[in-house]
Protein backbone atom coordinates (compact mmCIF):
# COMPACT_ATOMS: atom_id res chain seq x y z
CA UNK A 1 0.00 0.00 0.00
CA UNK A 2 1.29 3.49 -0.84
CA UNK A 3 1.19 6.37 1.20
CA UNK A 4 2.48 9.85 0.01
CA UNK A 5 3.15 13.28 1.61
CA UNK A 6 3.57 15.92 0.43
CA UNK A 7 5.80 18.46 2.19
CA UNK A 8 5.92 22.46 0.90
CA UNK A 9 8.45 23.63 3.28
CA UNK A 10 11.05 25.83 2.38
CA UNK A 11 13.47 25.68 4.62
CA UNK A 12 15.88 22.73 5.44
CA UNK A 13 14.96 21.29 7.82
CA UNK A 14 11.63 22.72 7.84
CA UNK A 15 8.96 22.69 10.39
CA UNK A 16 6.49 21.52 7.57
CA UNK A 17 8.46 18.21 6.63
CA UNK A 18 8.81 17.51 10.20
CA UNK A 19 4.90 16.99 10.56
CA UNK A 20 4.72 15.65 7.64
CA UNK A 21 6.97 12.97 9.21
CA UNK A 22 5.22 12.51 12.14
CA UNK A 23 2.13 11.96 9.97
CA UNK A 24 3.05 9.53 7.42
CA UNK A 25 4.90 7.49 10.28
CA UNK A 26 0.92 7.74 12.50
CA UNK A 27 -0.89 6.67 9.99
CA UNK A 28 2.01 4.08 8.40
CA UNK A 29 2.26 2.80 12.09
CA UNK A 30 -1.25 2.37 12.29
CA UNK A 31 -1.98 0.54 8.98
CA UNK A 32 1.05 -1.75 9.71
CA UNK A 33 -0.45 -2.83 13.25
CA UNK A 34 -3.61 -3.93 10.88
CA UNK A 35 -1.17 -5.67 8.83
CA UNK A 36 -0.64 -4.01 6.09
CA UNK A 37 2.30 -3.41 4.04
CA UNK A 38 2.97 0.09 3.45
CA UNK A 39 5.23 2.04 1.34
CA UNK A 40 5.55 5.49 2.38
CA UNK A 41 7.07 8.11 0.29
CA UNK A 42 8.01 12.14 1.05
CA UNK A 43 7.68 14.83 -1.70
CA UNK A 44 9.51 18.15 -0.81
CA UNK A 45 7.84 20.03 -3.18
CA UNK A 46 11.06 22.44 -2.63
CA UNK A 47 13.20 20.86 -4.81
CA UNK A 48 10.54 20.62 -7.95
CA UNK A 49 9.72 24.49 -7.49
CA UNK A 50 11.54 25.43 -10.64
CA UNK A 51 10.39 22.25 -12.24
CA UNK A 52 6.46 23.54 -11.11
CA UNK A 53 6.79 26.82 -12.37
CA UNK A 54 8.34 25.32 -16.09
CA UNK A 55 5.24 23.18 -16.23
CA UNK A 56 2.92 26.22 -15.60
CA UNK A 57 4.56 27.97 -18.38
CA UNK A 58 5.02 24.96 -20.69
CA UNK A 59 1.97 22.82 -20.22
CA UNK A 60 4.13 19.50 -19.23
CA UNK A 61 6.05 18.34 -16.78
CA UNK A 62 9.83 17.69 -16.08
CA UNK A 63 10.61 14.23 -15.98
CA UNK A 64 11.25 14.54 -11.90
CA UNK A 65 7.90 16.41 -11.49
CA UNK A 66 6.09 13.88 -13.75
CA UNK A 67 7.46 11.14 -11.26
CA UNK A 68 6.00 13.15 -8.16
CA UNK A 69 2.47 13.80 -9.61
CA UNK A 70 1.87 10.30 -10.90
CA UNK A 71 3.47 9.12 -7.21
CA UNK A 72 0.48 11.47 -5.34
CA UNK A 73 -2.56 10.62 -8.14
CA UNK A 74 -1.51 6.75 -7.68
CA UNK A 75 -1.02 6.97 -3.87
CA UNK A 76 -3.64 4.86 -1.52
CA UNK A 77 -3.81 8.30 0.61
CA UNK A 78 -2.02 11.42 0.61
CA UNK A 79 -1.11 13.92 2.92
CA UNK A 80 -0.51 17.42 2.20
CA UNK A 81 1.07 19.58 4.23
CA UNK A 82 1.72 23.96 4.04
CA UNK A 83 3.47 26.12 5.79
CA UNK A 84 1.15 29.34 6.35
CA UNK A 85 1.71 32.02 3.76
CA UNK A 86 0.07 35.37 4.09
CA UNK A 87 -3.31 33.98 5.28
CA UNK A 88 -3.27 30.86 3.08
CA UNK A 89 -1.64 27.90 1.67
CA UNK A 90 2.08 28.91 0.41
CA UNK A 91 1.79 29.90 -3.66
CA UNK A 92 4.36 26.93 -4.12
CA UNK A 93 1.58 24.19 -2.20
CA UNK A 94 -1.14 25.44 -4.48
CA UNK A 95 0.55 25.39 -7.89
CA UNK A 96 1.64 21.79 -7.44
CA UNK A 97 -1.83 20.56 -6.78
CA UNK A 98 -2.97 22.98 -9.44
CA UNK A 99 -0.77 20.92 -11.85
CA UNK A 100 -3.00 17.90 -11.09
CA UNK A 101 -5.33 16.77 -13.39
CA UNK A 102 -8.86 17.53 -11.58
CA UNK A 103 -10.28 14.51 -11.54
CA UNK A 104 -7.37 12.31 -10.25
CA UNK A 105 -7.72 12.56 -6.84
CA UNK A 106 -11.48 11.88 -6.64
CA UNK A 107 -12.37 9.76 -3.74
CA UNK A 108 -8.68 9.49 -2.39
CA UNK A 109 -7.93 9.40 1.44
CA UNK A 110 -6.49 12.89 2.47
CA UNK A 111 -4.87 14.01 5.48
CA UNK A 112 -4.34 18.15 5.37
CA UNK A 113 -2.01 20.02 8.07
CA UNK A 114 -0.29 22.94 7.88
CA UNK A 115 2.77 24.75 10.02
CA UNK A 116 3.01 28.54 10.83
CA UNK A 117 4.16 30.77 13.60
CA UNK A 118 1.17 30.82 15.90
CA UNK A 119 -2.01 29.12 16.58
CA UNK A 120 -4.16 31.93 15.09
CA UNK A 121 -3.52 31.01 11.63
CA UNK A 122 -4.92 27.40 12.36
CA UNK A 123 -8.13 27.80 10.76
CA UNK A 124 -6.50 27.79 7.51
CA UNK A 125 -6.72 24.40 6.98
CA UNK A 126 -10.55 24.80 7.25
CA UNK A 127 -10.98 27.72 4.90
CA UNK A 128 -7.79 27.13 2.31
CA UNK A 129 -7.06 23.59 2.48
CA UNK A 130 -10.41 21.72 3.27
CA UNK A 131 -12.02 23.17 0.18
CA UNK A 132 -8.95 23.13 -2.40
CA UNK A 133 -9.33 19.12 -2.05
CA UNK A 134 -13.04 18.68 -1.76
CA UNK A 135 -13.10 20.66 -5.21
CA UNK A 136 -10.57 17.74 -6.12
CA UNK A 137 -13.07 15.69 -4.48
CA UNK A 138 -11.01 13.87 -2.67
CA UNK A 139 -11.67 12.19 0.65
CA UNK A 140 -10.36 14.50 3.56
CA UNK A 141 -10.13 12.98 6.74
CA UNK A 142 -12.25 14.81 9.42
CA UNK A 143 -9.07 15.70 12.00
CA UNK A 144 -6.44 18.48 10.08
CA UNK A 145 -3.40 18.92 12.07
CA UNK A 146 -2.03 22.15 12.44
CA UNK A 147 1.34 22.92 14.26
CA UNK A 148 2.11 26.35 15.69
CA UNK A 149 5.79 26.90 16.64
CA UNK A 150 5.07 26.51 20.25
CA UNK A 151 3.14 23.03 19.79
CA UNK A 152 6.68 21.30 19.31
CA UNK A 153 7.35 22.49 23.31
CA UNK A 154 4.10 21.72 24.63
CA UNK A 155 1.84 19.07 25.76
CA UNK A 156 -2.29 19.56 25.41
CA UNK A 157 -4.24 21.46 28.27
CA UNK A 158 -7.35 20.77 29.84
CA UNK A 159 -8.99 21.88 26.59
CA UNK A 160 -7.48 20.74 23.71
CA UNK A 161 -5.14 17.37 23.10
CA UNK A 162 -1.42 18.03 22.26
CA UNK A 163 -0.25 17.89 18.95
CA UNK A 164 1.12 14.27 19.52
CA UNK A 165 -2.82 13.02 20.12
CA UNK A 166 -3.62 15.11 17.07
CA UNK A 167 -0.86 13.28 14.92
CA UNK A 168 -1.78 9.95 16.19
CA UNK A 169 -5.55 11.02 15.46
CA UNK A 170 -5.43 12.07 12.08
CA UNK A 171 -3.16 9.37 11.06
CA UNK A 172 -5.56 6.39 12.54
CA UNK A 173 -8.09 8.56 10.54
CA UNK A 174 -6.13 8.31 7.38
CA UNK A 175 -5.42 4.63 7.59
CA UNK A 176 -8.84 3.42 8.56
CA UNK A 177 -10.16 5.13 5.37
CA UNK A 178 -7.38 3.94 3.72
CA UNK A 179 -7.73 0.38 4.12
CA UNK A 180 -11.73 0.13 3.29
CA UNK A 181 -10.72 2.23 -0.20
CA UNK A 182 -7.59 -0.27 -0.88
CA UNK A 183 -9.62 -3.27 -1.75
CA UNK A 184 -11.37 -1.77 -4.78
CA UNK A 185 -8.22 -0.89 -6.65
CA UNK A 186 -5.93 -2.23 -9.19
CA UNK A 187 -7.31 -1.55 -12.38
CA UNK A 188 -4.99 -4.44 -15.09
CA UNK A 189 -5.61 -2.74 -18.14
CA UNK A 190 -3.45 0.49 -19.72
CA UNK A 191 -4.29 3.93 -20.11
CA UNK A 192 -5.09 3.56 -23.53
CA UNK A 193 -7.65 0.48 -23.38
CA UNK A 194 -9.07 2.93 -20.66
CA UNK A 195 -9.59 5.55 -23.12
CA UNK A 196 -10.58 3.28 -25.57
CA UNK A 197 -13.52 1.64 -23.44
CA UNK A 198 -14.62 5.64 -22.49
CA UNK A 199 -14.59 5.87 -26.39
CA UNK A 200 -16.74 3.46 -27.75
CA UNK A 201 -19.22 5.83 -25.81
CA UNK A 202 -19.09 8.38 -28.00
CA UNK A 203 -21.12 8.45 -31.13
CA UNK A 204 -19.87 10.77 -34.32
CA UNK A 205 -22.41 9.87 -36.50
CA UNK B 1 6.13 10.45 -47.49
CA UNK B 2 4.73 14.22 -47.53
CA UNK B 3 7.22 16.92 -46.12
CA UNK B 4 6.14 20.64 -44.96
CA UNK B 5 5.95 23.74 -43.82
CA UNK B 6 3.13 24.86 -41.35
CA UNK B 7 3.19 28.48 -39.83
CA UNK B 8 1.14 29.89 -36.92
CA UNK B 9 1.41 33.00 -38.59
CA UNK B 10 2.18 34.96 -35.05
CA UNK B 11 3.83 38.55 -35.20
CA UNK B 12 6.56 38.28 -32.63
CA UNK B 13 9.19 41.18 -32.24
CA UNK B 14 12.99 40.00 -32.97
CA UNK B 15 14.56 40.06 -29.69
CA UNK B 16 18.07 40.96 -31.27
CA UNK B 17 17.24 44.26 -32.49
CA UNK B 18 13.43 44.54 -30.84
CA UNK B 19 12.07 45.26 -34.90
CA UNK B 20 8.11 44.05 -35.21
CA UNK B 21 7.01 43.51 -38.72
CA UNK B 22 3.97 44.99 -39.60
CA UNK B 23 1.16 42.68 -40.46
CA UNK B 24 1.93 43.39 -43.73
CA UNK B 25 5.25 42.30 -44.02
CA UNK B 26 4.49 38.90 -42.03
CA UNK B 27 1.70 37.91 -44.09
CA UNK B 28 3.74 38.57 -47.22
CA UNK B 29 6.62 36.66 -45.04
CA UNK B 30 4.52 33.37 -44.89
CA UNK B 31 3.71 33.93 -48.87
CA UNK B 32 7.38 33.94 -49.47
CA UNK B 33 7.98 30.91 -46.92
CA UNK B 34 5.23 28.90 -48.78
CA UNK B 35 6.80 30.31 -51.96
CA UNK B 36 9.86 28.98 -51.07
CA UNK B 37 8.70 25.58 -49.67
CA UNK B 38 8.00 24.46 -53.46
CA UNK B 39 10.98 25.85 -54.77
CA UNK B 40 13.73 23.97 -52.32
CA UNK B 41 11.22 20.30 -53.29
CA UNK B 42 8.99 20.30 -50.39
CA UNK B 43 5.22 18.99 -50.35
CA UNK B 44 3.15 20.94 -47.75
CA UNK B 45 2.73 24.34 -46.85
CA UNK B 46 -0.51 24.73 -43.80
CA UNK B 47 -1.21 28.31 -42.00
CA UNK B 48 -3.09 28.55 -38.49
CA UNK B 49 -6.36 30.29 -38.41
CA UNK B 50 -6.25 33.20 -35.66
CA UNK B 51 -8.95 35.38 -34.76
CA UNK B 52 -7.00 37.66 -32.45
CA UNK B 53 -3.60 39.57 -32.27
CA UNK B 54 -0.65 39.29 -32.51
CA UNK B 55 -1.72 36.31 -35.08
CA UNK B 56 -2.23 37.34 -38.75
CA UNK B 57 -3.89 34.50 -40.49
CA UNK B 58 -7.83 35.03 -40.08
CA UNK B 59 -8.77 33.90 -44.04
CA UNK B 60 -6.90 31.01 -45.09
CA UNK B 61 -8.38 30.43 -48.37
CA UNK B 62 -7.73 33.76 -49.43
CA UNK B 63 -4.41 33.25 -48.78
CA UNK B 64 -4.01 29.82 -50.13
CA UNK B 65 -6.19 30.78 -53.53
CA UNK B 66 -3.27 33.66 -53.67
CA UNK B 67 -0.42 30.84 -53.10
CA UNK B 68 -1.88 28.37 -55.22
CA UNK B 69 -1.91 30.86 -58.00
CA UNK B 70 1.88 31.10 -57.50
CA UNK B 71 2.53 28.25 -57.04
CA UNK B 72 2.42 24.38 -59.64
CA UNK B 73 2.95 21.62 -56.94
CA UNK B 74 2.72 22.61 -53.71
CA UNK B 75 0.33 21.03 -51.64
CA UNK B 76 -2.04 23.60 -49.76
CA UNK B 77 -3.36 23.02 -45.92
CA UNK B 78 -4.49 24.36 -42.92
CA UNK B 79 -2.86 24.37 -39.29
CA UNK B 80 -5.96 24.13 -38.14
CA UNK B 81 -8.58 25.34 -39.62
CA UNK B 82 -11.82 25.61 -36.54
CA UNK B 83 -14.27 23.37 -36.82
CA UNK B 84 -15.60 24.76 -34.40
CA UNK B 85 -16.24 28.65 -34.25
CA UNK B 86 -16.27 28.87 -38.33
CA UNK B 87 -19.73 27.97 -39.63
CA UNK B 88 -19.22 24.38 -41.38
CA UNK B 89 -21.81 25.61 -45.05
CA UNK B 90 -18.35 28.41 -45.09
CA UNK B 91 -16.07 25.77 -44.58
CA UNK B 92 -17.42 23.72 -47.33
CA UNK B 93 -17.97 26.98 -49.59
CA UNK B 94 -13.98 28.33 -48.95
CA UNK B 95 -12.24 24.96 -49.67
CA UNK B 96 -14.07 23.17 -52.34
CA UNK B 97 -13.44 26.89 -54.07
CA UNK B 98 -9.91 26.88 -53.14
CA UNK B 99 -10.01 22.99 -54.08
CA UNK B 100 -11.00 23.79 -57.85
CA UNK B 101 -8.17 27.44 -58.23
CA UNK B 102 -5.93 24.89 -56.78
CA UNK B 103 -6.85 22.08 -58.96
CA UNK B 104 -7.03 19.92 -56.29
CA UNK B 105 -4.02 20.74 -54.10
CA UNK B 106 -5.93 21.26 -51.01
CA UNK B 107 -6.48 19.24 -47.87
CA UNK B 108 -7.32 20.42 -44.33
CA UNK B 109 -6.55 19.90 -40.64
CA UNK B 110 -9.46 20.36 -38.23
CA UNK B 111 -8.84 21.64 -34.82
CA UNK B 112 -10.94 23.39 -31.92
CA UNK B 113 -8.95 26.14 -30.96
CA UNK B 114 -8.09 26.91 -27.34
CA UNK B 115 -8.60 30.97 -26.97
CA UNK B 116 -11.61 30.99 -24.62
CA UNK B 117 -13.00 34.63 -26.03
CA UNK B 118 -12.67 33.33 -30.12
CA UNK B 119 -15.55 31.20 -29.12
CA UNK B 120 -17.96 34.09 -28.29
CA UNK B 121 -16.81 36.08 -30.95
CA UNK B 122 -18.22 33.76 -33.07
CA UNK B 123 -21.19 33.22 -30.91
CA UNK B 124 -20.44 30.05 -29.37
CA UNK B 125 -19.50 28.88 -26.11
CA UNK B 126 -15.75 26.77 -25.04
CA UNK B 127 -17.48 24.38 -23.08
CA UNK B 128 -19.37 22.97 -25.57
CA UNK B 129 -15.69 22.31 -28.12
CA UNK B 130 -15.90 18.84 -28.54
CA UNK B 131 -19.81 19.04 -29.39
CA UNK B 132 -19.54 22.00 -32.08
CA UNK B 133 -16.48 20.01 -33.38
CA UNK B 134 -18.55 16.64 -33.53
CA UNK B 135 -21.85 18.52 -34.89
CA UNK B 136 -19.99 20.97 -37.59
CA UNK B 137 -17.85 18.12 -39.20
CA UNK B 138 -20.61 15.79 -39.74
CA UNK B 139 -22.36 18.12 -41.27
CA UNK B 140 -19.51 19.40 -43.53
CA UNK B 141 -19.26 15.91 -44.29
CA UNK B 142 -22.32 15.78 -45.88
CA UNK B 143 -22.07 19.22 -47.58
CA UNK B 144 -19.24 17.90 -49.47
CA UNK B 145 -20.70 14.24 -50.29
CA UNK B 146 -23.95 15.44 -50.94
CA UNK B 147 -25.79 17.52 -53.73
CA UNK B 148 -28.98 18.34 -51.57
CA UNK B 149 -28.74 18.61 -47.78
CA UNK B 150 -31.86 19.39 -45.07
CA UNK B 151 -30.13 19.17 -41.84
CA UNK B 152 -31.31 20.35 -38.10
CA UNK B 153 -28.98 20.65 -35.62
CA UNK B 154 -27.84 21.72 -32.15
CA UNK B 155 -25.50 24.87 -32.90
CA UNK B 156 -26.47 26.50 -36.27
CA UNK B 157 -29.91 26.99 -37.86
CA UNK B 158 -31.37 24.36 -40.06
CA UNK B 159 -30.54 23.77 -43.33
CA UNK B 160 -33.84 22.47 -46.19
CA UNK B 161 -32.69 22.07 -49.69
CA UNK B 162 -29.26 23.55 -49.71
CA UNK B 163 -26.76 22.30 -51.98
CA UNK B 164 -23.24 23.93 -51.19
CA UNK B 165 -21.25 25.54 -54.02
CA UNK B 166 -19.16 25.33 -55.81
CA UNK B 167 -19.06 21.21 -55.21
CA UNK B 168 -15.47 19.92 -54.51
CA UNK B 169 -13.94 18.76 -57.71
CA UNK B 170 -14.72 15.92 -59.17
CA UNK B 171 -16.94 14.82 -57.06
CA UNK B 172 -14.19 14.27 -54.31
CA UNK B 173 -13.89 16.29 -51.29
CA UNK B 174 -10.76 17.58 -49.48
CA UNK B 175 -8.96 14.38 -47.31
CA UNK B 176 -9.45 15.81 -43.55
CA UNK B 177 -6.68 15.21 -41.00
CA UNK B 178 -7.68 16.27 -37.70
CA UNK B 179 -5.12 17.95 -35.09
CA UNK B 180 -5.28 17.24 -31.20
CA UNK B 181 -3.17 17.63 -28.93
CA UNK B 182 -4.76 15.82 -25.95
CA UNK B 183 -7.88 15.00 -26.39
CA UNK B 184 -8.82 11.81 -27.45
CA UNK B 185 -11.89 12.10 -28.36
CA UNK B 186 -10.62 13.79 -31.40
CA UNK B 187 -8.54 11.14 -32.58
CA UNK B 188 -11.75 9.27 -31.87
CA UNK B 189 -13.48 11.68 -34.77
CA UNK B 190 -10.40 11.10 -36.88
CA UNK B 191 -10.60 7.04 -36.09
CA UNK B 192 -14.41 7.21 -36.79
CA UNK B 193 -14.56 8.86 -39.80
CA UNK B 194 -10.90 7.22 -41.10
CA UNK B 195 -9.60 10.25 -41.47
CA UNK B 196 -6.18 11.52 -40.75
CA UNK B 197 -4.77 12.43 -37.39
CA UNK B 198 -1.93 15.10 -37.16
CA UNK B 199 -0.13 15.53 -33.80
CA UNK B 200 1.26 18.76 -33.25
CA UNK B 201 4.53 17.07 -31.30
CA UNK B 202 6.13 20.81 -30.60
CA UNK B 203 5.68 21.20 -27.17
CA UNK B 204 4.98 18.14 -25.54
CA UNK B 205 7.02 14.97 -24.69
CA UNK B 206 7.26 12.29 -27.30
CA UNK B 207 5.60 9.97 -24.81
CA UNK B 208 2.52 11.65 -24.96
CA UNK B 209 2.32 11.56 -28.46
CA UNK B 210 2.89 8.04 -28.96
CA UNK B 211 -0.19 7.74 -26.68
CA UNK B 212 -2.51 9.30 -28.79
CA UNK B 213 -1.21 8.47 -31.87
CA UNK B 214 -1.50 5.01 -30.78
CA UNK B 215 -4.89 4.90 -29.52
CA UNK B 216 -5.80 6.76 -32.93
CA UNK B 217 -4.26 3.89 -34.57
CA UNK B 218 -6.02 1.07 -32.78
CA UNK B 219 -9.58 3.18 -33.29
CA UNK B 220 -9.27 3.20 -36.83
CA UNK B 221 -8.69 -0.38 -36.82
CA UNK B 222 -11.75 -0.44 -34.61
CA UNK B 223 -13.77 1.32 -36.53
CA UNK B 224 -13.22 -1.10 -39.61
CA UNK B 225 -10.77 1.16 -41.95
CA UNK B 226 -7.84 -1.29 -42.05
CA UNK B 227 -5.06 -1.96 -40.06
CA UNK B 228 -3.50 -0.14 -37.26
CA UNK B 229 -0.47 0.66 -39.08
CA UNK B 230 -2.66 1.78 -42.25
CA UNK B 231 -3.97 4.59 -40.24
CA UNK B 232 -2.83 8.06 -41.66
CA UNK B 233 -0.30 10.54 -39.27
CA UNK B 234 1.10 13.41 -39.59
CA UNK B 235 3.21 15.19 -37.17
CA UNK B 236 4.58 18.58 -36.36
CA UNK B 237 8.16 19.04 -35.61
CA UNK B 238 10.42 22.20 -35.10
CA UNK B 239 14.15 22.94 -36.10
CA UNK B 240 16.94 25.17 -35.78
CA UNK B 241 19.57 24.35 -38.28
CA UNK B 242 23.01 25.54 -38.65
CA UNK B 243 26.69 24.05 -40.38
CA UNK B 244 27.35 23.06 -36.45
CA UNK B 245 25.18 22.70 -33.42
CA UNK B 246 27.20 25.11 -31.38
CA UNK B 247 26.43 27.71 -34.09
CA UNK B 248 22.77 27.10 -34.12
CA UNK B 249 22.19 27.05 -30.59
CA UNK B 250 24.28 30.26 -30.41
CA UNK B 251 21.85 31.88 -32.78
CA UNK B 252 18.82 30.52 -31.99
CA UNK B 253 19.08 31.17 -28.23
CA UNK B 254 18.25 34.57 -27.87
CA UNK B 255 15.00 33.77 -29.73
CA UNK B 256 14.15 30.91 -27.66
CA UNK B 257 14.74 32.71 -24.29
CA UNK B 258 12.19 35.78 -24.99
CA UNK B 259 9.81 33.59 -27.62
CA UNK B 260 6.01 33.75 -26.16
CA UNK B 261 5.48 30.27 -26.26
CA UNK B 262 8.84 29.03 -24.99
CA UNK B 263 10.79 31.83 -23.32
CA UNK B 264 11.50 32.60 -19.31
CA UNK B 265 10.61 28.54 -18.76
CA UNK B 266 12.69 26.01 -19.40
CA UNK B 267 16.08 26.52 -20.68
CA UNK B 268 16.83 25.58 -23.94
CA UNK B 269 18.61 22.48 -23.24
CA UNK B 270 16.28 21.02 -20.93
CA UNK B 271 13.07 21.59 -23.70
CA UNK B 272 15.23 20.70 -26.41
CA UNK B 273 15.87 17.34 -24.48
CA UNK B 274 11.96 17.28 -23.47
CA UNK B 275 10.62 17.91 -26.79
CA UNK B 276 11.27 17.23 -30.28
CA UNK B 277 12.52 20.71 -30.50
CA UNK B 278 15.88 20.24 -32.00
CA UNK B 279 19.24 23.05 -32.18
CA UNK B 280 21.77 21.94 -34.17
CA UNK B 281 22.99 20.75 -37.11
CA UNK B 282 21.11 19.22 -40.65
CA UNK B 283 22.33 16.02 -39.15
CA UNK B 284 21.22 16.00 -35.57
CA UNK B 285 18.12 16.98 -37.39
CA UNK B 286 17.71 14.61 -39.65
CA UNK B 287 18.53 11.82 -36.53
CA UNK B 288 15.95 13.35 -34.45
CA UNK B 289 12.88 13.38 -37.10
CA UNK B 290 14.08 9.63 -38.32
CA UNK B 291 13.20 8.91 -34.39
CA UNK B 292 10.14 9.76 -34.65
CA UNK B 293 8.77 6.97 -36.44
CA UNK B 294 10.36 4.69 -33.49
CA UNK B 295 7.69 6.87 -31.20
CA UNK B 296 4.69 6.60 -33.48
CA UNK B 297 5.05 3.92 -36.70
CA UNK B 298 5.60 4.72 -40.25
CA UNK B 299 3.59 7.74 -40.93
CA UNK B 300 2.51 9.99 -43.89
CA UNK B 301 2.83 13.75 -42.98
CA UNK B 302 5.88 15.54 -41.39
CA UNK B 303 5.65 19.23 -41.29
CA UNK B 304 8.08 22.08 -39.74
CA UNK B 305 7.64 25.08 -37.75
CA UNK B 306 10.20 27.44 -39.20
CA UNK B 307 9.01 30.69 -38.69
CA UNK B 308 8.67 30.97 -35.00
CA UNK B 309 9.93 33.20 -31.90
CA UNK B 310 10.38 36.38 -34.15
CA UNK B 311 13.02 34.97 -36.45
CA UNK B 312 13.43 36.81 -39.76
CA UNK B 313 12.14 36.78 -42.66
CA UNK B 314 15.50 36.17 -44.74
CA UNK B 315 16.81 33.39 -41.71
CA UNK B 316 13.53 31.50 -42.04
CA UNK B 317 14.23 31.32 -45.57
CA UNK B 318 17.90 30.28 -45.10
CA UNK B 319 16.46 27.12 -42.83
CA UNK B 320 14.25 26.40 -45.32
CA UNK B 321 16.76 25.90 -47.97
CA UNK B 322 18.94 23.63 -45.75
CA UNK B 323 15.69 21.77 -45.16
CA UNK B 324 14.64 21.60 -48.45
CA UNK B 325 18.36 20.47 -49.76
CA UNK B 326 20.20 19.17 -47.20
CA UNK B 327 17.71 17.40 -44.57
CA UNK B 328 14.58 16.25 -46.58
CA UNK B 329 16.23 14.65 -49.25
CA UNK B 330 18.06 12.44 -46.58
CA UNK B 331 14.61 11.67 -44.52
CA UNK B 332 12.94 10.69 -47.80
CA UNK B 333 15.57 8.23 -48.40
CA UNK B 334 15.78 6.84 -44.78
CA UNK B 335 12.29 7.08 -44.16
CA UNK B 336 11.54 4.45 -47.59
CA UNK B 337 14.01 2.05 -45.97
CA UNK B 338 12.22 -0.86 -44.16
CA UNK B 339 8.54 1.02 -44.75
CA UNK B 340 6.51 -1.68 -45.16
CA UNK B 341 4.49 -1.84 -48.58
CA UNK B 342 1.17 -1.55 -46.98
CA UNK B 343 1.54 1.53 -45.05
CA UNK B 344 -0.13 3.91 -47.49
CA UNK B 345 0.93 7.50 -48.39
CA UNK B 346 -1.51 10.32 -47.58
CA UNK B 347 -4.40 10.38 -49.97
CA UNK B 348 -4.03 13.45 -52.42
CA UNK B 349 -6.37 14.70 -55.28
CA UNK B 350 -5.31 12.17 -57.19
CA UNK B 351 -5.42 9.32 -55.05
CA UNK B 352 -8.79 9.68 -53.94
CA UNK B 353 -9.85 10.80 -57.60
CA UNK B 354 -9.08 7.35 -58.46
CA UNK B 355 -10.54 5.21 -55.80
CA UNK B 356 -13.76 7.08 -56.41
CA UNK B 357 -14.00 6.05 -60.32
CA UNK B 358 -12.91 2.84 -58.92
CA UNK B 359 -15.61 2.43 -56.75
CA UNK B 360 -18.03 4.09 -59.23
CA UNK B 361 -17.03 1.58 -62.23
Amino acid sequence: MKLVAVSAGLSTPSATRLLADRLAESAGGELAAGGQDVETEVIEVRELAVAVANNLVTGFPPPPLAAALDAVTGAHGLIAVTPVFTASYSGLFKSFFDLIDPDALTGKPVLVAATGGTARHSLVLEHALRPLFAYLRATVVPTAVYAASEDWGSGGDEYTEGLPARIRRAGAELAALMATRAVEREPAEDDITVLERRLSDLRFD
Amino acid sequence: MQFGIFSVGDVTPDPTDARTPSERERIKAMVAIALKAEEVGLDVFATGEHHNPPFVPSSPTTMLGYIAARTERLLLSTATTLITTNDPVKIAEDYAMLQHLADGRVDLMMGRGNTGPVYPWFGQDIRQGINLAKENYALLRRLWREDVVSWEGKFRTPLQGFTSTPRPLDGVPPFVWHGSIRSPEIAEQAAFYGDGFFHNNIFWPADHTRQMVRLYRRRYAFHGHGRPEEAIVGLGGQVFMRKNSQEAVREFRPYFDNAPVYGHGPSLEEFTEQTPLTVGSPQQVIERTLSFRETVGDYQRQLFLMDHAGLPLKTVLEQIDILGEEVVPVLRKEFAIGRPADVPDAPTHESLRAVREVSAA
